[in-house]
């Protein structure tokens, strides 16, 4: 067995064999806000400028983001671009194959609330958020890479407030039930 | 060949199809009687001195309730004789219904889905016509001038 007085200034420096005290709240939401994979797919324009910020360039890979081809191994979907009534169904179907906890950037004025098309676009949902519950709206037409890297850091910064020990969307339910 | 030659080729097999021609229109346009439009497709499409070999565009049109008609615009090109044509059926606004001419063209296929989709025009003889845009159980046909969008789509609401 290593004696206190036999571990090395180097293994000290790298923390090697040590012990980090933090609380279950704060390790859950790092890991969560560390590793934000996106579904893999995209709706209109705003999809290509969605793709330019998972380029090199703008390198979202550096923020833990990665997109999955799969709902059931995605933490977020982007709402990148017109959703039509014909794809709001689509859209729907595929959050609810995504696994707790979830989370929905929705990208874009189309997704936001209808973009150009809210007056005369009669197969145009007017906002993403009349089929599925948006955690953060990211402003533009479409929004730059920037605006989405933007989107994320907000999406960041909710979840490091989240705790386990009170949900609150459960608050929100048992508060409806009680009425 | 030039557009008159069409035409007298037109009128010398179907003297009862032509029913006018709009020479403003780009490409010149006969207009048909919508019974011979089937024939007059084959026709231009077989003879060897047109042979208009590709529908370039097949157009769905709502003249208003005015006028009471609807109407079905096909963009025709010969590909070897680099010629271009324009016909032009109208339909009764309240029954249309026009013969398919997906067996001679293929891409009419798509097209008269198209246009059944938005305006509502049946086209008999096609294979497999249903909407090709919007969803299937979606109300009425969106691009006739009296279209009112429906309220609810599987309950969500439709207006802004």
């Amino acid at each position: 067995m290593k004696s206190e007085e036999n571990i090395s200034i180097e293994q000290l420096k790298t923390g090697e064999g040590g012990i980090i005290i933090s609380k279950l709240d704060d390790l859950l939401n790092w890991a969560r806000l560390s590793s934000l994979w996106p579904v893999g797919f995209g709706l209109a324009c705003c999809a290509i400028e969605f793709m330019s910020t998972a380029s090199s360039a703008y390198d979202l890979d550096r923020f833990g983001v990665i997109p999955r081809n799969s709902p059931r191994q995605a933490d977020v979907m982007i709402i990148s671009g017109t959703v039509t009534f014909k794809m709001a169904d689509r859209v729907k179907r595929l959050y609810e194959q995504m696994a707790e906890p979830k989370y929905v950037i929705s990208m874009g004025s189309c997704a936001n609330c209808g973009g150009p098309y809210w007056e005369h676009g009669y197969h145009v949902l007017k906002g993403v958020d009349r089929v599925i519950p948006v955690d953060v709206y990211v402003p533009g037409c479409p929004p730059r890479p920037e605006a989405l890297i933007g989107g994320f850091l907000k999406l960041q910064e909710k979840i490091r407030t989240e705790s386990i020990m009170r949900p609150k969307g459960l608050e929100k339910l048992m508060k409806k039930d009680a009425v | 060949m030039q557009f008159e030659d069409v035409k007298s080729l037109v009128e010398l097999e179907e003297p009862n199809a032509i029913l006018g021609e709009d020479l403003n229109a780009t490409p010149k346009a006969l207009i048909i009687h919508k019974d011979f439009i089937y024939r007059v497709c084959e026709l231009l499409h077989i003879n060897e001195k047109t042979y208009f070999d590709s529908l370039s565009c097949l157009t769905g049109l709502d003249n208003g309730e005015e006028k009471g008609t609807l109407e079905v615009i096909y963009n025709l090109y010969s590909i070897p004789h680099d010629l271009h044509l324009t016909l032009r059926v109208e339909l009764d606004r309240s029954n249309p219904e026009i013969d398919s001419v997906s067996e001679i063209w293929r891409t009419a296929d798509w097209h008269e889905r198209e246009a059944y989709d938005l305006l509502g025009i049946k086209f008999s003889g096609h294979p497999d016509l249903r909407r090709i845009l919007l969803p299937d159980d979606w109300e009425g046909f969106p691009l006739r001038k009296d279209y009112v969008e429906q309220e609810m789509y599987h309950e969500v609401k439709v207006k802004y």
